[in-house]
């Protein structure tokens, strides 16, 4: 029963597990949806899909396998759907009257129809799921939500809840998710305990009380905190727009990690002023020299940026887009380098096109190989690399 | 047993479904949406139409796996060892119970609430994998198997700071509260303000629409909020006609309600001036 749905789901990468599979068809058996299809539709959901922002490719496969699951030359639903549910649909569908006139394997069938009628608005029945490529559902954004069923004589509108969509904005392809990133970030962590001493020491404790012949001796010690300091610069160069925001959130979800942690931000390249805020509030700019002044070198820097520009606006001075700067982005680069030797760059661009793009290639030299694509496995080995520090060689790649 | 709402809260169909389902088959429910969607209320409506005892599980970011279960109080017991205290026989008298043995104790199914999981450590989720499934947990200091007697209703909600892992995510029923619609919201404003007058309450909701639809707003005003505003409203008395009108030309009322972020504020004054200006 549904076990072809278990495949659509899985093919559509809804990270569906046998374990869920069988919860959903357990709650099915103690009859939580037995009044309609809507109720095992918001059933299956809250069994199979545990993310929001894959509600809307379950909509999506819900809606083609309930269509195709209708058989088209007996009307009826090849899996084991509740005769109960279809007469439920053929009520929204159809007028008393006419539903009256038919009797039952008649009706199924005038369902049939209906049903197989809305594919034809959707461009490819069953096909639909594609076996490849990123995007499993890449036409799916001509879809019309609600559609409708052309029914004569005041045909009905027939928008199911699947059909509503109403997820749609909660879809997003985050490539690294909070979690990842944090799990990454981790790797930076240097435990040290300073400060007041708050916490009970019990190792301590005991082994003073044993010392003191069975007196008891409280001893208390300072907390653990994770003293690394980490810079964060990123670019909100129009190229970057899309990304900003994401990289916003994932830094932001990870504050907690780390005690100090700063962010500015700069446009292109980092010249010789920054930003605090990333409106782009050309007023309120930071002198790089004022931040390179402000933390010591024991801050450890992460650049985040696309890298992709003209490569005079690395290497000219003037050369900047936005303004005129007296001397060349990669002078600043350098120094900023030379203040922090513990720095990498995190860049969104696939590494294949490192090569093949001027300005990163450039900027990949002058950061000396320490670019690193903002994967999973990039800031893995970022992070590794920042906590090993500046003596740490450079895999050629 | 079956949860249909109750007369305080306005459940939609797919969350009382997920309500149910979890209920039946006894497995935790984990509860996301935008905050003051009415996450947290849920867990004590469910409790209060079922009539079952309610235990509330606040997560901080410093909450341990291990609190929910038991503490072991080793110090009072070192001191009353100090003091030739009886009570140091037992080790029982130092065991003390956190909400999940409480909850696992009650003779009554109970309804327990695990509140904001994201707050806490990011392996936090995974330390209870066990005892969510099985119902049970092992206390090493008594050498005891704490079992269910009757397995709760878990009702587990999430601010989405973090992600919870998959294990964990497997276990439970999925359910995410969106934002009502405008037929919804009127009907929870209508739950907790029935003597509202239906003039104040399109505008109320007019008002609140069109500033959620504002582009750009750094803090969108939630049901909760608006619920603060309109008591405000109708303590001041306020006439519905001022309330009407375009959003972008004047600031609302109260906006202090609704509006949370300084930035907000701002941007809405200057929306303000702007299409006055244009008007001149």
């Amino acid at each position: 029963m549904f076990v072809d749905f278990f495949y659509q789901l899985r093919d559509a990468r809804i990270p569906v597990t046998i374990r869920e599979f069988l919860t959903f068809l357990e709650a099915l058996e103690k009859g939580v949806a037995k009044g309609s299809v809507d109720e095992f539709y918001y059933l299956s959901r809250a069994s199979l899909v545990k993310d929001e922002r894959l509600f809307d490719t379950f909509d999506l496969v819900f809606q083609n396998f309930f269509k195709g699951a209708m058989n088209k030359t007996t009307g009826l639903l090849e899996e084991n759907i509740p005769e109960e549910w279809l007469r439920g649909m053929a009520r929204e569908l159809f007028d008393e009257e006419q539903i009256e006139a038919m009797n039952f394997e008649e009706l199924m069938q005038e369902l049939a129809k209906r049903l197989q009628e809305q594919d034809g608005e959707h461009h490819g029945g069953s096909r639909w799921i594609g076996t490849g490529g990123t995007s499993p559902f890449g036409n799916s954004g001509n879809n019309p939500s609600g559609v409708r069923i052309g029914g004569d004589g005041g045909g009905k509108s027939a928008a199911k809840m699947w059909e509503k969509r109403d997820f749609r904005n909660l879809k997003g392809d985050v490539e690294l998710g909070t979690r990842n990133v944090k799990m990454a970030l981790r790797r930076l962590r240097q435990f040290v305990r300073e400060g007041a001493e708050d916490e009970f020491d019990l190792d301590e404790t005991v082994k003073s009380t044993a010392h003191h012949g069975g007196m008891l001796d409280i001893r208390m010690r300072a907390e653990r905190k994770n003293k690394v300091k980490v810079l964060t610069m990123f670019d909100i160069g129009g190229s970057m727009d899309s990304f900003i925001k994401i990289s916003e959130e994932l830094f932001s979800a990870v504050s907690t990690e780390f005690k100090h942690l700063e962010y500015y931000y700069f446009h292109n390249f980092l010249y010789e002023r920054v930003w605090r805020q990333n409106r782009r509030g050309y007023n309120e700019w930071t002198p790089t020299w004022d931040v390179m002044n402000t933390y010591g070198s024991d801050w450890k820097a992460i650049f985040v940026g696309d890298a992709t520009m003209s490569p005079f606006e690395i290497s000219e001075a003037g050369g900047s887009i936005e303004h005129w700067n007296e001397e060349a982005g990669e002078l600043w680069l350098k120094r900023f380098l030379s203040t922090y030797p513990d720095a990498v760059w995190l860049n969104p661009v696939p590494p294949q096109r490192w090569m093949a793009t001027p300005s990163i290639r450039m900027i990949y030299q002058l950061m000396e190989g320490r670019m690193f694509p903002l994967t999973v496995d990039g800031l893995d080995a970022a992070m590794k690399l920042l906590r090993q520090g500046r003596q740490a060689p450079v895999k050629a790649r | 047993m079956i949860f249909t709402g109750t007369d305080k809260y306005v459940a939609t169909d797919d969350l009382m479904t997920a309500v149910n389902a979890a209920i039946a088959l006894q497995r935790p429910l984990l509860i996301k949406g935008e905050p003051g969607t009415g996450k947290t209320l849920l867990a004590t409506e469910v409790a209060e139409a079922l009539a079952m005892p309610f235990y509330e599980w606040h997560i901080k970011s410093t909450t341990k796996a291990n609190h929910g279960l038991y503490e072991y109080d080793a110090v009072s017991r070192l001191r009353d060892s100090q003091l030739g205290d009886d009570r140091v026989q037992d080790i029982n008298n130092y065991i003390k119970r956190g909400m999940l043995w409480e909850a696992f104790a009650s003779d009554q199914q109970a309804v327990l609430l695990i509140d904001e999981i994201d707050k806490a450590d990011i392996e936090f989720p995974n330390d209870l994998l066990r005892e969510l499934d099985r119902m049970e947990f092992y206390v090493y200091e008594t050498k005891e198997t704490v079992t269910a007697i009757n397995r709760p209703v878990v009702i587990i909600t999430s601010n989405n700071e973090k992600e919870l892992p998959d294990a964990f995510l497997r276990r439970c029923f999925f359910h995410y509260i969106r934002f009502p619609d405008e037929e919804t919201m009127e009907k929870i404003v209508e739950v907790h303000f029935p003597a509202i007058k239906k003039k104040l309450l399109q505008e109320a909701m007019e008002v609140f629409f069109s500033i959620r639809d504002v582009n750009g707003i750094k803090k969108k005003p939630s049901t909760s909020e608006l619920l603060d505003w309109i008591k405000l409203l109708l303590a001041e008395d306020i006439d519905p006609e001022t309330l009407r009108g375009d959003t972008t030309k004047a600031i609302p009322k109260l906006h202090g309600a609704l509006l949370k972020n300084e930035q907000d504020v701002h941007m809405f004054e200057r929306l303000a001036f702007m299409s006055r200006r244009q008007g001149a």
